[in-house]
């Protein structure tokens, strides 16, 4: 079966990758363009550890065909923070503890940001129910809720966080 | 995965041509069903074939007072439409159910109907918004009752070379209101154990005028239960039509035992839900308290 050729614009630059027909977008964002932020917890749209925002939505990139990403816009974990200054929500889960062993880290943040972009002062029930998608196996997820809310509340203060280089 | 052709041509004519020429070719808009299918071996289509790019596939329009849903359009703009999201409540309420958001984002209302699980949730109140689907075929369009898509677990009635291109919804009637409810032992990310959709009007005086109630999870398929909206018909909603309603419903619901339900527990909690959903689409209606 011949490959794919598929031209998107990932985290702002442009990307072209070649593709199974049947590679997911993650298998292509990790095995084809070096990314191996995104990460395949369940293969199956259940965990949210491969969540990545493509064309403005988030999405579990492993229920996305990669050559359905044509023309597309993807931004991934690598994308999150701006060169080496890490995005409030990294840095608030850094300060709270929001992680353990980490594996799910990557699709939290991707959600998180995801939730705060068009939800600048969601309450604790709305980002519980936004996070539903993405498991963690680890912290019991009360230090990923405070987390993203003081995230939320430093975007909304517009003022930039202690940051630490990435 | 074995391998598997990818094709997104750019209109149904050739969706159409590709269905008919591959038994085993599947049509593909969110993918949130059939990718995992693959993946687990339980589907191996010759291709896969992305009708999303074509014009009128995803979003949501006006025709007359109803709507017509593009079949790749993901259950989360169902919610961002707020025409929609006023007139037929239930139905976006039941689509936003279902997954993550990250799942709603692709996931849509016509790719829930033509996966057949019984325990689909938009399908019961679809079936019970009275909803229609156009469905494509190498002979030319049909539409057909959303009811009749789905004929067993995992099987629907649409013929080879066939794919369902919209659903539509009537405009809500004057006096009109709709509910959808599920039981899940999760608030999010689980499959419905019963499920109950139920749309409704009630005239000036308040007296039910007609009324549809359909089940997800309590048989093969999902069900429309006529005896359960006859039971609604000609009373206020009273104690006594409710209860009429929820034996009906009871009466329709043959479940299976399994893990996330006994067949006892399913059939009461199809009456409850029912009888829930149809007070939910009462006040929705205009009904007073």
């Amino acid at each position: 079966m011949s490959k794919i050729h598929v031209s998107t614009t990932l985290n702002g630059d442009a990307a072209e990758f070649l593709c199974d027909p049947s590679a997911s977008l993650l298998d292509a964002l990790r095995d084809e363009l070096g990314l191996t932020g995104s990460k395949e917890g369940c293969g199956s749209g259940d965990c949210g550890a491969c969540t990545v925002v493509l064309d403005g939505e988030m999405v579990c990139s492993c229920l996305v065909f990669a050559a359905e990403a044509e023309g597309g816009t993807i931004q991934t974990i690598e994308g999150v923070a701006e060169s080496a200054v890490l995005h409030p929500v990294q840095q608030k889960f850094l300060e709270h503890g929001a992680l353990q062993c980490g594996f799910c880290t990557p699709g939290f943040i991707v959600a998180a940001k995801a939730l705060l972009d068009r939800n600048p002062d969601p309450t604790e029930t709305e980002v519980r129910y936004w996070l539903a998608g993405n498991l963690c196996r680890c912290t019991g997820y009360d230090k990923i809720v405070r987390a993203v809310m003081d995230a939320a509340a430093e975007l909304r203060q517009d003022r930039p966080s202690e940051r630490t280089p990435a | 995965m074995p391998s598997t052709a990818f094709h997104a041509p750019d209109s149904v004519e050739d969706v159409v041509a590709l269905l008919a020429a591959d038994p085993t070719a599947r049509p593909l808009g969110g993918g949130t069903d059939l990718i995992v299918q693959m993946r687990s071996g339980r589907l191996a289509p010759g291709s896969v074939v992305d009708f999303k790019r074509i014009a009128g596939m995803t979003g949501v329009r006006r025709e007359g007072d109803g709507f017509v849903i593009g079949a790749a359009t993901p259950c989360t703009a169902l919610k961002a439409d707020a025409a929609l999201a006023a007139a037929w409540p239930g139905v976006v309420e039941a689509a936003n159910l279902i997954g993550s958001v990250q799942v709603r984002n692709r996931a849509t209302m016509a790719g829930n109907l033509c996966n057949a699980s019984p325990a689909a949730d938009s399908v019961p109140a679809l079936i019970a918004a009275g909803a229609t689907c156009v469905v494509a075929g190498p002979s030319g369009k049909r539409e057909v009752p959303v009811q009749e898509i789905p004929v067993a677990p995992g099987k629907t009635s649409l013929a080879p070379g066939e794919f369902v291109v919209e659903i539509r919804l009537p405009a809500r009637p004057e006096g009109g209101g709709d509910a959808y409810l599920r039981s899940t032992p999760r608030t999010e990310m689980d499959i419905a154990v019963v499920g109950a959709g139920v749309s409704l009007v009630l005239d000036a005086d308040g007296t039910c005028t007609s009324a549809r109630v359909a089940l997800g999870a309590v048989g093969p398929t999902v069900v429309l239960v006529e005896e359960a909206g006859k039971a609604l018909v000609g009373t206020k909603l009273d104690d006594d039509a409710l209860a009429a309603m929820s034996r009906a419903v009871q009466a329709a619901s043959n479940p299976i035992d399994d893990k996330r339900g006994s067949v006892s527990y399913r059939k009461a909690m199809a009456g409850v839900l029912a009888r829930r959903a149809a007070l939910i689409a009462a006040t929705r209606a205009g009904a007073k308290a």
